[in-house]
């Protein structure tokens, strides 16, 4: 990606920053860590690889004191610890940015920063301070705005952010990057890289193994809940790190040729949307067609109408009937609930909150959305058709949970997102509209989601996928537009163009001719 | 003209009083993501145990206020246990609370029927009490209707201006987040309950040995119940409570003063009015669909464990 860290020079000398031993935790339905060591030097960045379930974010929460282990023990600078709860961390020096964001929407970025800080309460001097280090880093951020209405990426800023404001001498970061974009993610880097230099310890979970091979000095790799080895990985390649993490070969995609059907089965014409939320992007005049049997790609850095689009193809927002044509039907003033018999389903970009409801169970998510596939019969649920139901997609999509009674938020990060995108896939849709499809998915689930996605789409179904993420959409896209500040350009066959291309429209520097403006606004 | 005016306004002010300590001890706990529909309950109970304070010993009133206070605290107490350590259903727990609280004050109570106390004479603030309509209206209250209007004071600035104020929001807008950066959700939300309890408890006792100091079973009357609407009116926001407390308190004296003066409507129309009037402003208020939404606890009612 870009120059590698300096090589770490050995083991750190002195005693390690951090050093855990024998840390165990059960779950009832499974091990989480099952004597898992690791062991981190003042100024080292230290990844932790592993498949999704693997037991990394749980590993992270026993260091930050948010989740109690078993058993073990915990050295802190060389001194044994119990860390009871994540202000004890906070004051012994640990910072975390949690995978699923623990923000709160209805309160400000500042207030949000301040809840997180253990000093004296004066929000003016924070907002201050906020605005300072976050464009000092290259994460810029409106202290006073609300969060609800900011998007992923922004979200994933704060959480940095605020973490870094905390000034710690171990920073652990849970996907950080998952939904930043690529140049935010080489400010984060230089950011890290700045850090350790000045002592400051890292330890980096991340499913883009590229990062952690232009970012980390050391890896730890996690399976089923142990440690299965410890790796360099500026010495391995790719494939030899996804070999440790899976326990086999990485998958390869295979992408037959699209066979052109040009009937398009869901098209958006003259789509123009002001959203009510005064930070949302207004949508100026979409226009797009996915046809059948093909995957249409919308690349973006996200806030640049990403919400407001997948609202109004969803029908969480509706507008006049034929701004959205699905199969030949306006839609367009439908709301979900009816888009959705209608056949198309639908991947939100949040898993948790939009995506599932945290505390109920898998079998009763599945019923909220696939409610009309024989889960409820003249308005009553039917409890075992939905567990039926949740239980193959768990077993079609090898989502590792303790079977579909348990909550969703008791799946890891991957997992849940598995069964959400498996969950869409299984009701038999006419057309599909994907988020992040693979948002914090492992590799090799990554590779098996997309290869689904493919065969979904050539099976006849029309797909249409909205990522960040460029690698993605050019390996599973048959054609690929780009939004940018609320509007979208014309969807272009991918062997036309190329990600330098994309990755400047992206940036919002459009060539007059792809855009679709009206040619007043150049005046 | 004026001359009328002034005693509707001033009245106004204490009638408003139970609503303004029931209603803002609610306000915190519906903040913090618990909903206590026992409101009623606790007032009664807090009523209850004022008047009995005041009868048996010389406090009068003034004894009969923290007593209502702890007994309102520990009926909140029953509510807590059931509907945060053991995560029972917040809606059903509140019900029960009220029903238990009507049964109990009338069985304590009965000993006191038309028992009646000396009361609390109007205290008069020196120097403002004596300017011309506002001194008559604002200072020549009762010591307990200055103290809603500090405990107003004091909850607005906590809330809008300190860290607990955001704690206490956090915690009702994202328990899970909560806990993950290391907030006791289950300890802040015991606090904010019992706090609304001791609230409901003095509105009780305010009512049975200030306003009207005569023991009458169920006096509270649904003002509970009108204290809950009134924080959902509110949209949780404390200023916008004390206006809507006025308004209610506003129409409960002029339709008292309606029937003395012998407006031709039936005493049962004129006796729902002021609930009727609620209601109505809920209803338009609750159309603003933003408004709610931003301010709306969102973890509001829903159990919650670690
Ligand atoms: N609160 C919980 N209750 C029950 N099981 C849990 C809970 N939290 C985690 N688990 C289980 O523990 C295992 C490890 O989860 P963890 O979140 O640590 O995985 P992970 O390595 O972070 O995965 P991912 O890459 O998908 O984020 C999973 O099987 C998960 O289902
Ligand atoms: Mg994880």
């Amino acid at each position: 990606m870009s120059t590698p860290s300096p090589p770490f020079s050995g083991p750190p000398e002195g005693t390690p920053r951090l050093e855990l031993a024998g840390i165990t935790k059960r779950y009832p339905s499974v091990v989480a860590n099952d004597g898992v060591h690791l062991k981190v030097g003042p100024g080292e960045i230290h990844a932790v690889l592993g498949e999704n379930g693997a037991g990394k974010s749980t590993l992270m929460k026993i260091i930050y004191g948010a989740v109690q282990a078993d058993a073990g023990q915990i050295q802190w600078n060389g001194r044994e610890v119990v860390i009871a709860n994540p202000s004890e961390a906070r004051r012994l020096g640990i910072g975390m940015v949690f995978q699923h964001f623990s923000l709160f929407e209805t309160l400000t970025v500042v207030e949000n920063i301040a809840l997180a800080l253990d000093e004296p309460f004066d929000l003016k001097g924070l907002a201050a301070r906020v605005k300072e280090v976050s464009t000092r880093y290259g994460l810029p951020l409106d202290p006073d705005r609300l969060v609800y209405s900011l998007s992923v990426g922004e979200r994933q800023r704060v959480e940095i952010v605020r973490c870094l404001l905390q000034e710690p001498q171990l920073l652990i970061l849970d996907e950080p990057t998952s939904v930043l974009t690529p140049q935010a993610v080489q400010k984060l880097f230089e950011t890290l890289r700045r850090l350790a230099s000045e002592g400051v310890s890292i330890l980096y979970i991340s499913h883009k193994l590229h990062e952690i091979q232009s970012l980390c000095h050391s890896a730890t790799v996690m399976r089923g809940g142990k440690v299965t080895g410890t790796a360099t990985p500026s010495r391995e390649t790719p494939a030899s790190l996804a070999r440790m993490m899976i326990g086999r070969e990485l998958p390869v995609c295979e992408v037959p040729a699209f066979t052109g059907e040009a009937t398009p089965v869901l098209s958006v014409r003259g789509l123009s949307h002001t959203p009510d939320d005064p930070f949302g992007t207004a949508l100026k005049d979409i226009a797009l067609e996915v046809r059948r049997g093909e995957i249409l790609g919308i690349a973006g850095i996200s806030g640049n109408g990403q919400a407001e689009l997948l609202a109004a193809l969803s029908g969480e927002t509706t507008g006049p009937a034929d701004t959205v044509v699905l199969a030949g039907t306006p839609v367009g003033h439908l709301d979900a609930g009816r888009r959705r018999k209608r056949g198309l389903t639908f991947v939100p970009e949040e898993r948790l909150g939009r995506g599932a409801v945290p505390p109920m169970s898998l079998a009763d998510n599945a019923t909220l959305s696939a409610h009309g596939h024989g889960l409820v019969k003249k308005g009553f649920l039917r409890p075992k058709a939905a567990w039926e139901f949740a239980k193959a997609c768990i077993e079609r999509f090898d989502v590792r949970c303790g079977g579909p009674g348990a909550a969703a938020r008791s799946l890891s990060g991957g997992n849940l997102q598995k069964f959400i995108v498996g969950r869409e896939i299984m009701q038999q849709p006419i057309a599909m509209v994907v988020a992040q499809p693979t948002w914090g998915v492992d590799v090799g689930a990554a590779a098996f989601l997309r290869q689904t996605l493919i065969d979904l789409s050539r099976s006849g179904v029309a797909i249409l996928v909205i990522s960040e993420e460029l690698e993605e959409l050019f390996e599973i896209c048959d054609r690929i537009a780009v939004l940018a500040e609320g509007r979208l350009s014309e969807a272009v066959p991918k062997q036309q163009t190329n990600a330098e291309k994309i990755g400047m429209q992206m940036s919002g520097l459009f060539s007059a001719a792809d855009t679709r403006e009206p040619a007043h606004a150049a005046a | 003209m004026i001359e009328h005016l002034i005693p509707v306004l001033a009245g106004t002010l204490a009638a408003a009083t139970p609503l303004i300590f029931a209603g803002l001890g609610e306000l915190v706990a519906e903040r913090t993501g618990v909903i206590n529909l026992g409101v009623e309950g606790m007032m009664l109970i807090g009523a209850v145990a004022g008047f009995a304070a005041a009868a048996h010993s010389d406090g009068g009133a003034l004894a009969g206020l923290p007593a209502g206070a702890v007994a309102g605290m520990l009926a909140a107490l029953i509510f807590a246990i059931l509907s945060l350590s053991m995560a029972a259903n917040q809606a059903a727990c509140g019900l029960a609370l009220t029903i238990f609280g009507i049964g109990l004050s009338a069985f304590i109570g009965q000993h006191y029927v038309s028992y009646s106390l000396p009361g609390l004479p109007p205290l008069d603030i020196p120097g403002l009490s004596e300017i011309p309509v506002i001194g008559r209206i604002l200072f020549h209250q009762d010591a307990v209707t200055y103290l809603g209007l500090v405990t107003f004071v004091g909850v607005w600035w906590v809330l809008k201006k300190t860290r607990l104020g955001l704690v206490l929001k956090a915690v009702g807008e994202a328990p899970d987040a909560a806990h993950a950066i290391g907030y006791p959700v289950i300890a802040i939300r015991y606090g904010a309950t019992l706090f609304g309890g001791a609230m409901a408890g003095i509105a009780g006792a305010y009512l049975s040995t200030v306003y009207t100091p005569l023991w009458v079973q169920n006096m509270v009357a649904g003002r509970g119940w009108i204290a809950i609407a009134l924080v959902v009116f509110a949209a949780w926001n404390p200023t916008r409570l004390l206006l809507g407390a006025w308004l209610f308190g506003g129409v409960t004296i002029l339709q008292f003063h309606a029937q003395g003066l012998g407006i031709a409507l039936p005493v049962q129309f004129l006796a729902a009015l002021p609930y009727l009037a609620t209601v109505v402003v809920l209803v338009l208020i609750s159309r603003d669909k933003r408004l709610l939404q931003l301010n709306l606890p969102a973890s509001l009612g829903k159990p919650w464990m670690p």
